[in-house]
């Protein structure tokens, strides 16, 4: 068993300094908690490297004791000795650490990390401090500093010793960490000067200090907070865009409502999770371009379905748009339940690729996360594709001509029921798209439709028919007024603010933002 | 968005006052539109558009389609905002400050190029519909027919010729009954002026010629201002007729000498 | 868009027509069979538990629910079938007015306290709208006042607007959508999720006593009747012949003098009155209300018990009501699973097969 031998040697080699620094997990695991935390403060303030392993098995919840506490390491199932420990008498036990050992063993390991030799260690570690390094840690941190060369790891120590010497007994080194903090843009910084100034702080100077530089720190964090409600505005509205561009396709070309349109991005979404699947069972070795095969395969299905309703339901109620409307709610009932017999009522699980995790930090408090703009590049292409398909296209001509003119078009020769067929196929599967989207930044489930259709509608009553550039504004213009009214009032008085306003609008322009004009026919 | 299509909503919804209201036409002219102009999307539907219609008046519309004929009629009734210019029933009402329903209890009737009535009720019951009346909710709430109005009813019933279908629901009869039970339903309304846009559109020849004679008897009580494409229809009721072209008046007179006006031949027949 | 809006153009006369294939004796007797039937069941329900004539409490809620079902079927008849204005919304109503007797049904088991899903969030007082809900003669005026001014606002706004066909449609269901989000936060002050439940008394009467539960459900049946002989004597005044017009050719009925607005509002707001009452009578009697009720999908169900029916008759909603909710019972007792299925076929094959319903099938038959 050469890979067993091989670990074994691994763990022997890992567990190699600790024998050298005799006593650090014995002490550990015998001490009282409150022992334990003095001993984590003590070794956060006097780092080793040495300690490293020892602090990693505690906080993987690894690390063991015995009745006789001595220390182990659990692997693999085994029980590997620390130290001088002898065999396991009986079955050792896991160490458990409360809530406050926790938070003391995250700061001891940042101590740790900050002798490491990556930066990014070194950077995240500081981060780490600057929310909970204790008094005792000044003396460290003021060397790091002294001994960093890396600009960004030296701010963020900076901030983390001047977060330290704000408790300072001496005015000036207040006054010193005071000014330091008012040139960060975190959101910290703010908690710590509130702090100062809601607490005993006698020193006039220091209070003015204090004053100006929360003031420039709400500045920078104002700036990321708006940046961010526009981000996720934008997100929201691109997300709306892809559910809603479908359905105002089919409602400018036959003015009935598809009330199964939700459905189609639920199932857009269920497609997702087949692929992903089927990836998974294989072409493992691919799994991160799944999102990518999910598309056209989403995009046929749900085209396909359309497509098929087209034909044996909707086809036959032109120009009876209330019963279209209620027999298209009908369908969505069968396709969400049918969905909740194949596949359960549970959401299903939808695992990010490892290119869309993660985010671009914009600011200390604006990350913008890949999956999202991964989203809103994805809908406007989608925009871009499908206005070179209505404008560029025969198929789009004769679209466009059935629009304004059902009776002209088909005079001169347009197969008007061939056109309606594939425009709700190509709604239906423009929502597909929008239901791969979908499942890379939310929760997949039968239901998935319904949170989304209501907002679509607002969205096409809105943008108006017939013209993508209202559907376009309408989205974006829905997804912030979403978002920004969302901290304000909250998300439901939001909600309901917003659909009073639409009523209003609708006051003065009823057919919507962007509406073809010309002889009132009706 | 222009005008066009957002008018009325900032109307009142109190009408009420305007019924039974005589129109002043204290110099002869019901109607009178005067420097109207409508565009849709830079389209010039109208322009400078100028037109009178004297009191007991039967005034034919003619011209080539996209004149701007329907558009005209949009403009009397309220449907169509002009962008500029006058528009006045008698002399003392601002048709373009009215809404639809204010200017037909003003006393403009209007009868669709297509054939609209209410299909769903019975013939009766259109005429009953139309008759001028209070027109309020709580007035049809408690409304019942009185001997009189009943009588009114089975005249027109009479003169359009269709008593034996009474209690026909509409949506049953002809193209043509269809266009007189519309006709029956302008006079149930006694407008001041009636707006028809092709009136004999589908009938057969029998019933054109009763439609000429109907409409005849109906100048000097009322003012017709017809569109009509039919030149025999128009030969055999007008006295004077109007030719619109591209939105304005390209020349007015009898049929005679509109018909001899070289501008006229040219935009008919093409150079 | 111009698209009819009405396929069926041909059945104004309702009640009359259907009933005049039946012959009106016979139409005549029927309906007083089946009202003696609903007015003999509160009082079968009253006999020993053990005769074997006895109505149990499980069928005479169920049927009593029903009943109420059948008001709002023939309360959104009124504006779909006639006026041709499809609202998706009218849940919203129904639950108003069932919120209404609700907060009076709350008092009235808190006793001098507060309701004890207040305590629960520790509120100290009573919201200014729970103000007066203690008495039972502002509750009436609330059940009619809530859903009539909501109604009258929106329906201001909306057939100022011209808002109609799908628009209209969509934006009732909004408007029931954002009720229920409202709801569903607890501090809205109506119970969040749970709504209102454990009621103890309505005028003092135990609720769940025989007695009072017979007494409800005849309040119910005369309700029923009520809005039965309102919608018949509105449907053949002048007013129901402009609303069948109205929904047929709008223009044409503003070009003959009438403004279309007075018209649907009255309609509209009568309508989401009905509905509140209904809600009110439906609460005591089942014993629960919560936000769920606002939800779309119950809104656009009563729009399948109306097309069951055969819209634009009177009898026709009640049917549909009475046919969808039996068989809703009897599906979710026997296959649950399957019950959506059947309520979506449902929606098709009505549309699809039977435009005017189940009366318009029946009148069929007997012209053949």
């Amino acid at each position: 068993m050469p890979t067993l031998l091989y670990r074994m040697l691994l763990s022997l080699a890992l567990l190699l300094p600790l024998t050298s620094h005799a006593g650090d997990a014995a002490d550990f695991v015998a001490a009282s908690p409150a022992r334990q935390a003095q001993l984590l403060e003590s070794w956060a303030a006097a780092p080793d490297p040495a300690r490293l392993p020892l602090l990693d098995a505690l906080q993987n919840g690894r690390l063991v004791g015995d009745i006789a506490k001595q220390p182990f390491i659990e692997q693999d199932g085994r029980y590997v000795a620390v130290e001088d420990a002898a065999q396991p008498q009986g079955i050792p036990k896991k160490l458990r650490l409360n809530n406050r050992l926790r938070g003391l063993l995250a700061t001891t390991q940042a101590s740790h990390q900050l002798l490491d030799q990556d930066s990014t260690v070194r950077l995240a570690a500081a981060r780490q401090l600057q929310k909970s390094a204790k008094p005792a840690q000044l003396a460290l941190l003021d060397a790091r500093l002294a001994a960093e060369d890396d600009k960004a790891v030296r701010d963020a120590l900076a901030l983390a010793l001047a977060n330290l010497q704000l408790v300072d007994s001496d005015p000036a080194v207040r006054l010193a960490a005071v000014r330091l903090l008012g040139e960060s843009g975190e959101p910290l910084a703010r908690t710590r000067l509130e702090a100062l100034l809601a607490s005993a702080e006698s020193d006039s100077r220091v209070r003015k200090a204090a004053q100006t530089s929360l003031s420039q720190v709400e500045r920078r964090l104002l700036l990321g907070e708006l940046l961010g409600q526009a981000f996720s505005g934008l997100s929201l509205g691109s997300i709306l865009l892809l559910a809603a561009l479908g359905l105002a396709i089919t409602f400018g070309l036959l003015g009935v409502i598809n009330m199964a349109h939700g459905e189609m991005l639920m199932l857009g979404a269920y497609t997702t999770w087949l692929v992903q699947g089927a990836f998974q069972k294989f072409a493992p070795g691919y799994l991160d371009l799944y999102p990518l095969a999910a598309l056209p395969v989403a995009f046929l299905v749900t085209a396909a379905i359309g497509m098929a309703l087209e034909r044996t339901v909707i086809r036959h109620l032109y120009g009876r748009p209330l019963e279209t409307l209620l027999a298209t709610w009908g369908i969505s009932l069968i396709l969400i339940q049918a969905v909740r017999v194949l596949f359960g009522a549970q959401n299903v699980e939808v695992a990010n690729p490892s290119w869309l995790s993660g985010g671009l930090q914009l600011l200390p408090n604006l990350v913008l996360p890949y999956s999202r703009l991964a989203i809103i590049g994805f809908a406007l292409f989608v925009v871009v594709l499908t206005w070179l398909l209505l404008n560029r296209t025969r198929l789009g001509l004769n679209v466009r001509a059935v629009t304004q003119n059902r009776n002209m078009a088909a005079c001169c020769g347009v197969p008007t029921g061939r056109v309606d067929m594939l425009a709700f196929g190509l709604g239906s599967g423009i929502a597909g798209l929008g239901g791969v989207a979908l499942s890379q930044i939310g929760n997949v489930g039968p239901d998935l439709g319904q949170s989304y259709i209501i907002d679509s509608f607002l969205v096409v009553v809105l943008g108006g028919v017939g013209q993508l550039a209202g559907t376009v504004m309408a989205a974006s213009g829905l997804g912030i007024a979403n978002k920004l009214l969302e901290p304000q009032i909250g998300a439901v008085l939001g909600k309901i603010l917003i659909l009073a306003l639409i009523i209003l609008f609708i006051q003065k322009r009823p057919q919507g933002l962007f509406a073809l004009k010309g002889r009132v026919i009706d | 968005m222009n005008a066009a299509t957002t008018h009325q909503a900032d109307l009142p919804l109190d009408t009420g006052h305007l019924v039974g209201k005589g129109v002043n036409v204290r110099h002869g002219t019901i109607l009178t539109l005067e420097g109207i102009n409508v565009s849709f999307d830079g389209f010039k539907a109208l322009t400078d558009l100028n037109l009178y219609i004297g009191v007991g008046e039967l005034r034919c519309i003619i011209g080539p389609n996209g004149a701007g004929k329907t558009t005209m009629m949009d403009v009397i009734t309220g449907k169509t905002r002009p962008d500029s210019g006058e528009a006045w029933f008698g002399e003392q009402l601002d048709l373009t400050r009215m809404s639809e329903v204010q200017i037909a209890q003003a006393g403009i009737g209007r009868k669709f190029q297509k054939p609209t009535v209410f299909e769903a009720l019975s013939v009766f019951e259109n005429l009953e519909l139309a008759q001028k009346t209070d027109k309020s909710v709580l007035a049809s709430l408690r409304a019942r027919l009185s001997g009189a109005q009943r009588d009114r009813i089975d005249e027109v019933l009479a003169t359009i010729r269709l008593e034996g279908s009474r209690q026909r629901p509409a949506g049953l009869l002809s193209h043509g009954q269809k266009q007189f039970l519309e006709i029956g339903m302008l006079l149930m309304q006694e407008p001041h002026l009636l707006l028809l846009d092709e009136p004999v559109a589908g009938m057969t020849d029998a019933e054109t010629e009763f439609t000429a004679e109907l409409f005849k008897s109906l100048a000097r009580k009322h003012s017709l201002m017809v569109v009509e494409h039919d030149m025999g229809f128009v030969d055999a009721i007008a006295d004077h007729v109007t030719v619109l072209h591209q939105g304005h008046v390209l020349a007015e007179g009898s049929l005679e000498q509109v018909q001899a006006n070289e501008r006229v031949i040219e935009v008919y027949l093409g150079r | 868009m111009n698209m009819p809006m009405n396929p069926m153009p041909l059945n104004n006369s309702l009640l009359a027509r259907a009933a005049g294939k039946l012959g009106p004796r016979a139409s005549l007797g029927l309906g007083l069979l089946v009202l003696a039937v609903l007015v003999a069941l509160p009082l079968l329900h009253l006999l020993p538990a053990d005769s074997a004539l006895h109505v149990s409490a499980y069928t005479l809620t169920l049927v009593g629910k029903i009943l109420c079902y059948a008001v709002v079927a023939l309360a959104l008849d009124l504006v779909w079938g006639y006026a041709g204005m499809l609202s998706l919304g009218h849940g919203l109503f129904f639950a108003l007015g069932g919120y209404a007797m609700g907060m009076y049904l709350m008092r009235e088991s808190a006793g001098d306290g507060l309701p004890a899903f207040m305590t629960f969030l520790s509120w100290t007082e009573l919201p200014w709208y729970w103000y007066g809900t203690s008495s039972f003669l502002w509750t009436l005026c609330l059940v009619v006042l809530a859903p009539g001014l909501l109604a009258l606002v929106f329906g201001f706004f909306a057939f100022r607007s011209r808002i109609k066909g799908v628009y209209f449609s969509i934006m009732t269901q909004s408007l029931t959508f954002a009720g229920m989000l409202l709801f569903f936060r607890n501090e809205t002050g109506f119970g969040g999720n749970n709504g209102f439940t454990s009621f103890r008394s309505i005028l003092g009467f135990d609720i769940t006593a025989t007695g009072t539960r017979a007494v409800l459900f005849l309040c119910i049946v005369a309700l029923l009747a009520g809005s039965l002989y309102l919608g018949l004597r509105l449907a053949r005044s002048k007013f129901g012949r402009v609303l069948t017009a109205l929904r047929d050719a709008e223009n044409r009925l503003m070009f003959c003098g009438y403004d279309p607005r007075g018209y649907k509002l009255f309609i509209w707001v009568l309508s989401a009155v009905l509905c509140g009452l209904a809600g009110a009578l439906y609460v005591p009697l089942v014993g629960i209300i919560n936000p769920s009720e606002m939800s779309p999908t119950n809104s656009i169900e009563a729009a399948v018990w109306v097309a069951l029916g055969g819209r634009g008759t009177l009898i026709g909603p009640l049917l549909g009501a009475g046919l969808v909710n039996g068989m809703k019972s009897w599906f979710t007792v026997a296959f649950p699973e399957y019950w959506l299925f059947f309520l979506g076929a449902l929606f098709i094959v009505i549309t699809l097969y039977l435009p005017k319903g189940v009366i318009g099938l029946l009148r069929k038959e007997k012209e053949q």
